[in-house]
Order: structure tokens, then C-alpha cells, then sequence
């Protein structure tokens, strides 16, 4: 089951310099961790010391922010389309 | 108050539109904005809004013109490298408009003096560089039921939401807290592609617009995502947070937080 990510671009480095990867998992816990196994280093940048996702970072599932919806364990299905999506504060 | 024939002449490209009209071009001289930050943001909000004929704008920045800035901050010119931004800013937009007052505040907002300087404006544009003052920003909207027009920019990046207290989803509802320390690269260290702050400083300066004239649909309930590189737009959903820190029936925050400067620079 593939699922599409947009990686944000703070976040690329640690994913080999891709905008987009393609991961697998039946819930976006399961997703944070396939990302995890691919690309070691991302799971410490989405989530806390508790393993909960951070405050400052939200992940959507088709434009739909997963707070909103069951959280860590919202499902996911083949074709989803998931987005990573840090706040960011610039504006010099 | 009916409009001069200067007016008339400055702003016939507006009366000429039906949405905006000889009724809508007084709403937006009647108006009074103020505008955080006259950097990369706030350069061409300012500019635009003076330009539109937004009869009251405040400037505030402490910073002055530094020769780096001008890669993006189209506002200042070679010559105001040393100059506060703030004067800077308003000497650009009086030159342009003389018809509209500027008022300029050179310090940083904080907790002890962003509801005073608000009181006399009916909505606020983010052009801050960091997050503690855009925390501020949005609780001191909130508290105050004034809009707030935000934008954020990284790299090739930029962020923008239109916050209406009391009808749409405010910050807090899209990110409930600021990063930590530490876990942001500094914005001095990233860098910012010069025009990507004029892509997001209009995207704001068109919100304002929009706002005043009471015209089409606002950026309210969703932020939009813009990537320079792939050159798209996305838009998500942003719904109202029942359990908001600030702006719900469940609020926990009932004044104004100065959280720790952290943006990789100390407060200057």
C-alpha cells in the first residue's frame, strides 16, 4: 500500500533531498514509523520524547489535518496523499 | 465624506470596478491598518496598501535598513541603508500617496505594549520574522476581535491564513504552539529567495483588500502553501479548534505570553 508524502522543505534533507517519498503503513503511526525506517532521523523531528506528534507541526491526510480527524491513528489507504507541514516564522 | 477630484483621478482603476466603486475606495480610505514588521513582508504590503489608498497605516519596526535586506525589501533603497525601516518605509509610501496618513512605531511589539498600539487600527498584517511575536500577534487579535493577515516564508517557501477572531480559525487552531528552541534553523542561516516574500506579502495585501471592500471569499479556514521551486499553490483545511488555547469556549490562555526569542538571533 503506497502512500505519497510532501515533505516540507526544512525536512528534506534528512529524505535525500525528496520533496515527495512514497511510504507504507495502515495509519499515519505506522507511516511516521516506515518514514522512520527509511529515513532515520525523521521520526525525532515529527514527534516529541513521548512519541506523540509536535505541536508545531501538522500532518494532513488530502488537505485534512489529522488533529481533526483520529490523530496518529487516522487510517490511511493505497493512493492518500499526505503532507507534512511545519509552521514557519520568516518575514524579513 | 464624498471623494475629491484628485481621488477620483488616483483611484479610477478602483471606482471603475464594480466591486469597488467611488462607495468602496472610501471604505478603504476609511480604514486603519498596522502593519508588524517593514521587512520582506511587510515591504510590499505597505507599498500596495498605501498604493490602494488605505487611509491610516502604522509601521512598526525597530530595525534600520541593513544593505543584505535589499535583495527582498523593495520598500528601502540603497540610499536608506542606516535609516529606520519604519521612517524609511513611511517616506516611500507618502511619496507614493500623499494621501493617506503613516505612522510609524520604532520599537518590537511585546506584551506590554502590543494592545496599545493596536487600539487605533481595525486590522493587523504579520510581517514578523519570528515566532514569538506571532504567537503575540494572533492572542492579542484574538483577545481584541481584530483581523489578522498572516504570512510566514522559508527558502522557497511561504504560509498564508486570513484570521477573522470570533468566526474563522485563528493560529493557535493551525499550530497550538510555537517550536522550541532549537529546533528551528535560525532565519538569518536559511535564507529566503527575495521574491517569494513579494509572492506572500501580496497574497496578504489582497486579503486587507478584500476585507474592507466586503468582497469574494477570504483565506479563512484554510492556509495555503506555496513552493517557489515546484511553483504551486496547495490550500488545507484549517478547522476552528474546539479546544483552542485562545480563541475557544476552552481557552487556558487569558493574557498576553512573551515567549523566549529563539529564532537562532538574540532580540535585537
Amino acid at each position: 500500500m503506497a502512500i505519497r508524502v510532501k515533505i516540507p522543505t526544512p525536512l528534506q534533507k534528512i529524505c535525500g533531498n525528496q520533496a515527495e517519498i512514497s511510504v507504507k503503513g495502515a495509519t499515519v503511526r505506522e507511516l511516521v514509523d516506515d518514514i522512520e525506517a527509511t529515513y532515520p532521523g525523521m521520526k525525532e523531528r515529527l514527534c516529541d520524547e513521548a512519541g506523540k506528534l509536535r505541536r508545531f507541526i501538522n500532518v494532513y491526510v488530502n488537505e485534512e489535518d489529522i488533529r481533526f480527524l483520529s490523530g496518529d491513528q487516522t487510517p490511511l489507504k493505497d493512493g492518500d496523499e499526505v503532507s507534512i507541514i511545519p509552521a514557519i516564522a520568516g518575514g524579513i | 465624506m464624498s471623494l475629491t477630484e484628485d481621488q477620483i483621478a488616483r483611484y479610477s482603476r478602483h471606482i471603475l470596478l464594480p466591486e469597488v466603486g467611488g462607495a468602496g475606495q472610501k471604505k478603504l480610505l476609511n480604514a486603519r491598518v498596522l502593519i508588524l514588521g517593514a521587512g520582506g513582508l511587510g515591504a510590499p504590503v505597505a507599498y500596495y496598501l498605501a498604493a490602494a489608498g488605505i487611509g491610516k497605516i502604522g509601521i512598526v519596526d525597530a530595525d534600520v535598513v541593513e544593505v543584505s535586506n535589499l535583495q527582498r525589501q523593495i520598500i528601502h533603497s540603497t540610499n536608506d541603508i542606516g535609516k529606520p525601516k519604519a521612517q524609511s518605509a513611511k517616506e516611500k509610501m507618502t511619496a507614493l500617496n500623499p494621501d493617506i496618513e503613516v505612522v510609524t512605531y520604532e520599537t518590537r511589539v511585546n506584551s506590554e505594549n502590543i494592545l496599545d498600539i493596536l487600539k487605533d487600527y481595525d486590522a493587523v498584517v504579520d510581517g514578523t520574522d519570528n515566532f514569538p511575536t506571532r504567537y503575540l500577534a494572533n492572542d492579542a487579535c484574538v483577545m481584541t476581535g481584530k483581523p489578522l493577515f498572516h504570512g510566514g516564508v522559508f527558502r522557497f517557501d511561504g504560509q498564508a491564513i486570513t484570521i477573522i477572531p470570533g468566526q474563522s480559525a485563528c493560529y493557535r487552531c493551525l499550530f497550538p504552539e510555537p517550536p522550541p528552541q532549537g529546533l528551528v534553523p535560525s532565519c538569518q542561516e536559511a535564507g529566503i529567495l527575495g521574491v517569494v516574500v513579494g509572492t506572500i506579502g501580496l497574497i496578504q495585501a489582497t486579503e486587507v483588500v478584500k476585507y474592507f471592500l466586503g468582497k469574494g471569499d477570504l483565506l479563512t479556514d484554510r492556509l495555503i502553501v506555496y513552493n517557489a521551486l515546484k511553483m504551486n499553490f496547495r490550500t488545507v483545511k484549517v478547522p476552528k479548534d474546539d479546544n483552542c488555547a485562545i480563541c475557544s469556549a476552552n481557552k487556558t490562555i487569558t493574557e498576553l505570553i512573551d515567549y523566549q526569542q529563539f529564532c537562532g538571533v538574540a532580540p535585537h
